[in-house]
């Protein structure tokens, strides 16, 4: 009991309290709450061990696909089995160590998602570096390894060619036996897009054939999962599998995708099925919720090598209901899955990801206006990405072009590959060149950006050691960035959505790596050129660099993922996480906070919450204020020209008469009242938990015909001698049903559904049951409200 | 799942190999030498410029001026650890690749021969039974076991199928999931 006054779910007690009631037809009335499953609320009455001589029905308190959780009944549910437990824990030592067992389990699960999603991430590294190399050539000496670690060993490596060594084949090389000339260009080309196209077609096909629910991103779909939704098989063993599989092959065709969203995904499927070793877990619902949010901050973390990100991030981004001991689980989670990574050592040199930078020159004030432009960029772009994506995606949903999935990613692959081979930057991996984008310039690099003219021989102005003046090669390569960054705006938007997994992280940061990179070469060249403005002279010494490009390419990717996801504080956490650069936490928030605001100026919502609203899925967000004011009366059913609510009395009906209510009507639940002329409010009861209980006791008891009485109450009501034998529902029936007057303002229904979880929220007027008001009657007014269409609001 | 876990935490525990450690020395363009990349295969407290560069292009007073622009790192890799997530990678999508040939083309055909076209076109129309009452049978009857083992695979492929069948519905043919 001592975790109830602390909870921040409830603020009060969920049940206990008899409240006497004066009735005619009811005898020893007590409003406990009675759950699914048929655990007695505690209170002594003289029926109790009457409740106690039933048993649960099997299967009552399970919900349906596509259906939201009832969040107070899981919690309770919960309560109920702590309780059991507790006061077991005295009798003898099993019980004491089932009471241990059942406290340390969500440690367990903890420990071993994080185990499983390290595992995992190691093993997606690995073979997507492996498959991606492969379309490029072979490693004759050993074929599992990629370029790099082909030419890990060798000695004829040059300064100038750091990745040429004899072991390493392209194709031309292979096929055709030579290396340099157009025919191995040619030929270079057409292995490039041919094994790209491959890729691409094995992955859609295998999404297509075994895990439908593999595709795209995943993070909308969990997040609606982890507001109380259910989506039976999105986190399952094969949509695992298929993921892994996939999604090193959707990265290694080349296609504009991160995987960072999908790992999130990975990663909770691996908490969900873990969860399902415990009972704890599996059989609720809530708890279970809890397992995924530590498994989504487990995902971040080994994407980026960020656990404290990964946490901010399942903190901000992902989880609805957060309580606090879910951040410390997360982090434990986020921590071993980044420890099993590193001992994994994908990469060679004990970094979790690629862009670990080192430099640590300082930035100047006047060097915060070109950041803040880059934050407008990245803003401006996240607007635009966003718009230009749903829009797509809606094109995809509504007219023939989605019929086709597999010739759409087939037809996406082969223009990526046929416009990304010639230009060397759009070429490679593009985790590789955020990582030479990130790289400062110093004496020991030689990559084409990186060619200065230097003024060894000295003139006048200027001592040696000042090697900022641009050669052409740095012009060349400035112009390729320029075409490679207007490449990848445009495949993104077509990217993202397609029938593979598909991640965003990665292009974005692309994207602004690459303008911020522009800009700091723009930058450096006119501190150099115009070195004596005021501006300059002040700050920068003649002869120093003052200018790293680097760090504009860093508060770029910041900017632009900022504008397409609108996180705040995890992504500047995440991104000082990724590079080590304590130094350049204002830069980057400056940034960041920039491309929000510009971004919200065109749109409150980021990519994910879009996609849920395309979707048309029933999430309530958090983060979106309700100031109309309406009153409740004007958003519950039914309305005006609507037929009346479908009631149940507690104990007048027929079984008959049940069965053909719930067939002629569609409604998740109905009210039960005392009788029509009072509308006395009883309970509620889910249509689910009916049919299942109906089934339950044709099965299991005789004499159950159509004219049986069914009765909600604790004790049948009198009935004539020959009457069949009566059906008695009460252990269905929630007695503790959420209510509103009718003229409660919506903003406070609003927060009620939001802060409690509710499903539906019964509407009374001076005590008769009025109307009901459901969690789909909210969006639809909210979407009325904002002047969206009403009607895309789908499930329940 | 556990047996791909299992089989990479021992991986990952393997001694490393001795080929698999160099030391990688960059020393930039010094004078009229160019730039070079040295790498040998030594241990953490030998990496330094003086045991790794070699043979030292500069004589006597130079050596310390060369080497200081020098930069040396230690760097270590498990090639036993690429090699093992390759095979497995590839032995589980060549797998999952036979199955998909089995399921889309073997199977119709097989199915055609042994049963006849009917029998095809009746197991087609138990998808997607609509009745209120279903979902009460499917959570009902999990409760009855069956005792004979290859019924239960069946019985199990059958469910599973169905409900790809359902996903591939939703995702691919409604868009109401995912799209």
């Amino acid at each position: 009991m001592e975790e109830d006054s602390a909870d921040p779910y409830l603020p009060y007690d969920g049940g206990g309290d008899t409240i006497p009631l004066q009735e005619i037809s009811r005898r020893g009335s007590n409003y406990a709450m009675s759950n699914g499953g048929g655990a007695a609320g505690g209170v002594s009455s003289s029926t109790h061990l009457l409740d106690l001589l039933e048993e649960p029905i099997p299967g009552v308190g399970t919900y349906d696909d596509f259906h939201t959780i009832d969040w107070v009944r899981e919690k309770c549910k919960d309560r109920e089995r702590h309780r059991k437990i507790n006061s077991k824990k005295k009798e003898s030592a099993w019980e004491f160590t089932k009471s241990l067992y059942d406290a340390w389990s969500g440690w367990l699960v903890v420990t071993l998602t994080g185990l499983a999603s390290g595992a995992l991430a190691g093993l997606i590294d690995i073979a997507a570096d492996w498959m991606n190399d492969l379309k490029e050539g072979v490693c004759l000496s050993a074929m599992w390894f990629n370029h790099e670690q082909c030419c890990w060993g060798s000695n004829e490596t040059t300064f100038a060619e750091r990745d040429k060594c004899p072991q390493w084949k392209t194709w031309a090389e292979l096929i055709l036996g030579q290396a340099e000339g157009p025919g191995s260009y040619i030929m270079n080309y057409f292995m490039y897009t041919y094994w790209a196209l491959a890729f691409a077609f094995l992955a859609v096909c295998l999404v297509k054939v075994f895990a439908p629910y593999a595709c795209g991103s995943g993070i909308p779909e969990i997040k609606t999962i982890l507001s109380g939704f259910i989506i039976r098989g999105y986190l399952g063993k094969w949509t695992l599998m298929i993921k892994t599989i996939t999604l090193v092959l959707a990265v290694a065709s080349g296609l504009s995708l991160g995987k960072e969203g999908p790992l999130v995904h990975v990663a909770c499927c691996c908490g969900n099925i873990f969860s399902y070793l415990f009972p704890k877990y599996s059989k609720n619902e809530a708890k279970k919720r809890e397992v995924l949010s530590a498994a989504s901050a487990a995902g971040v973390s080994v994407a980026f090598g960020a656990p404290i990100g990964g946490v901010l991030f399942s903190l901000e981004e992902v989880s609805y209901y957060f309580p606090l001991k879910t951040l410390w689980r997360s982090f434990f989670a986020a921590l071993v899955a980044a420890f099993v990574l590193r001992s994994i050592n994908p990469f060679g040199n004990s970094r979790l990801v690629l862009f670990y930078v080192e430099y640590h020159t300082p930035w100047y004030l006047f060097e915060l206006f070109p950041f803040i432009l880059l934050g407008v960029f990245g803003g401006l772009w996240g607007a635009f990405f966003i718009r230009a994506n749903i829009a797509w995606c809606r094109r995809r949903k509504s007219t023939r072009f989605g019929k086709y999935p597999v010739l759409e990613v087939i037809t996406v692959a082969a223009i990526t590959a046929i416009v990304a081979f010639p230009n060397p930057y759009t070429r490679q991996n593009t985790s590789e060149l955020i990582k030479e984008l990130f790289t400062d310039c110093g004496p020991l690099e030689s990559s084409q950006l990186c060619q200065y003219r230097s003024q060894m021989n000295g003139s006048q102005a200027y001592p040696e050691g000042s090697d900022a003046a641009a050669t052409p090669g740095v012009y060349s390569a400035m112009w390729q960035l320029s075409l490679a960054l207007i490449f990848k705006i445009v495949m993104t938007i077509f990217t993202f959505g397609l029938k593979v997994p598909s991640g965003l992280f990665i292009p974005s940061m692309a994207i602004g790596a690459i303008a911020g990179r522009i800009v700091g070469i723009a930058v450096e060249q006119l501190a150099y050129y115009h070195h004596d403005w005021f501006l300059f002279k002040e700050w920068c010494e003649v002869g120093a660099d003052c200018i790293t490009p680097g760090l504009y390419a860093m508060v770029g990717a910041a900017a632009c993922l900022g504008g397409v996801t609108r996180m705040t504080v995890s992504l500047v956490v995440i991104v000082f996480e990724l590079t080590g650069g304590l130094e350049y936490i204002v830069p980057l928030m400056a940034a960041v906070m920039t491309s929000k605001w510009v971004g919200d100026a065109f749109g409150r919502e980021g990519i994910y919450e879009a996609h849920i609203r395309l979707n048309g899925y029933p999430f309530l967000d958090a983060k979106e204020e309700f100031t109309h004011t309406t009153l409740a009366r004007e958003v519950m059913r039914p309305r005006r020209n609507d037929s009346p609510l479908a009631v149940l009395t507690q104990d007048d009906l027929t079984l008959g008469e049940l069965q053909a209510i719930i067939n002629e009507t569609s409604y998740n639940g109905f009210p039960v009242i005392v009788s029509k002329e009072s509308q006395r409010l009883v309970g509620f009861a889910l249509r689910r938990d009916i049919t299942i209980a109906i089934e339950n006791a044709r099965r299991k008891q005789e004499g159950i015909v159509l004219n049986s009485r069914v009765y909600f109450t604790q004790h049948a009501p009198t009935l004539p001698a020959d009457s069949p034998r009566p059906l008695k529902l009460r252990s269905i029936l929630d007695m503790s049903p959420f209510t509103v007057t009718d003229h409660t303002p919506m903003e406070i229904v609003v927060d009620i559904f939001r802060k409690l979880g509710l499903r539906q929220c019964l509407v009374t007027h001076n005590g008769r049951l009025l109307g009901i008001i459901t969690k789909k009657d909210i969006l639809r007014h909210m979407a009325q409200m904002a002047n969206q269409d009403p009607e895309s609001i789908m499930f329940n | 799942l556990v047996l791909a876990l299992a089989v990479s935490l021992v991986l990952a525990l393997t001694p490393a190999n001795s080929e698999d450690i160099r030391c990688k020395c960059i020393c930039p363009p010094y004078k009229e030498i160019e730039g070079q990349i040295y790498n040998q295969n030594v241990s953490l407290k030998d990496c330094n410029c003086l045991h790794v560069v070699e043979p030292m292009p500069v004589e006597g007073k130079d050596v310390e001026a060369y080497c200081l622009r020098c930069e040396c790192k230690y760097e270590e890799r498990s090639s036993g650890t690429i090699k093992g997530t390759i095979i497995i990678y590839l032995s589980v999508l060549g797998l999952l690749l036979l199955y998909m040939v089995y399921l889309t083309l073997l199977e119709p055909i097989l199915k055609r021969r042994l049963f006849g076209h009917s029998q095809l076109i009746q197991n087609d129309d138990d998808v997607g039974d609509q009745q209120p009452f279903a979902n009460a049978h499917d959570v009902l009857s999990r409760s009855r076991s069956r005792p004979n083992v290859l019924n239960k695979v069946e019985h199990a492929q059958q469910r599973w199928r169905r409900q790809v069948q359902e996903q591939r519905k939703s995702v691919f043919d409604r868009h109401v999931v995912l799209s």
